[in-house]
């Protein structure tokens, strides 16, 4: 199963649009969670707001997931260790206030944490790939060290 | 440990709500921890733990940032943390700012989005609260603090 998500604040039709379109030459089921989009989906099943544990199951049982470049997103997918493809969304037009997606997207595929499509096309050669692995795990203890530095650091002020 | 620090630790639902439970460890024995964010299904994240929500909003609806203002003083009083938390976003910041009328010691950790600048709502609190985080160490100032991000650690 493909999981696709675009988070929980605003639209994304020209992403989910691609991915309808893709969705005709894949073999496995696909599931998006979409949020206030016009664009009304012929090939894929779409979900609107999901609880954080459907969320999570959704994410544990995926093969694939595809997303907007939300760290919500890149961070669930690292978490269960699921190869993952964002799709960052672009301010010019209107998918965001500003561009900072597009420079999560670039900064964390040269961590190489992501696989990063930038267009319909990267986004198609990617979905179409069987073989994309999970790259980068995160480290899997929650960090003991930067919120002990934190609260050592706040509480000398 | 008798004088736990008690922690209010505060992020709205998404992104830097995940990014608040890989920071804060609920299992540090001299800390207590209280969770408020902006949706009641957070709270299945943080099972058997203390957690409040307050209603969510943005720089589009910011007239909801006067009740959430309240109950966030509310919180507070009742739960009279030592130190107030927050990844985000603008719900964090009206909480950051309610515990600093009440004295109490503030905390932003700007979220690993804000890869090239601190976000606005960075920007604002970095003016009032006593400690602010960046997740990335090329944004680290001598005000701007790092102490490391939610994928290294």
């Amino acid at each position: 199963m493909i999981f696709v998500t675009i988070g929980t604040q605003i639209s994304f039709d020209r992403f989910i649009e691609a991915i309808d379109e893709i969705a005709t030459l894949v073999d496995e089921p696909i599931i998006a969670q979409v949020f206030k989009g016009s664009y009304q989906t012929k090939n894929v099943k779409t979900v609107d707001f999901l609880n954080p544990d459907e969320f999570n199951k959704l994410m544990e049982e995926a093969r694939l997931i595809v997303g907007h470049a939300g760290m919500g997103t890149i961070l669930s997918a690292l978490k269960y260790e699921k190869p993952i493809i964002i799709f960052p969304r672009m301010a010019s037009l209107g998918e965001h206030r500003n561009d900072h997606q597009m420079v999560t997207a670039m900064r964390m595929n040269e961590l190489g944490y992501v696989h990063v499509a930038y267009d319909r096309k990267q986004l198609k050669t990617l979905i179409l790939n069987k073989d994309l692995q999970p790259l980068k795990k995160l480290n899997t203890d929650p960090s003991s060290n930067m919120i002990d530095f934190i609260i050592n650091s706040v509480s000398k002020t | 440990m008798e004088n736990k620090v008690k922690l209010l630790a505060v992020a709205s639902i998404g992104g830097h709500w995940i990014q608040l439970l890989r920071i804060i460890n609920p299992n540090n024995a001299e800390v207590s921890v209280t969770y408020l964010s902006t949706h009641p299904k957070c709270e299945v994240m943080v099972e058997g733990q203390k957690f409040y929500t307050i209603s969510d909003f943005s720089r589009w609806n910011f007239y909801k940032l006067i009740p959430a203002f309240f109950r966030a003083l509310k919180i507070i009083q009742k739960e009279r943390p030592n130190i107030v938390v927050s990844t985000g976003a603008a719900p964090g910041l009206v909480v950051l700012l309610a515990a600093k009328f009440l004295g109490k010691k503030t905390v932003w950790i700007d979220s690993i989005a804000n890869v090239q600048h601190l976000s606005l709502s960075g920007n604002i609190a970095s003016k009032f609260v006593n400690q602010t985080f960046t997740q990335w160490e090329s944004l680290k100032t001598p005000k701007i603090l790092y102490a490391g991000n939610v994928l290294e650690q």
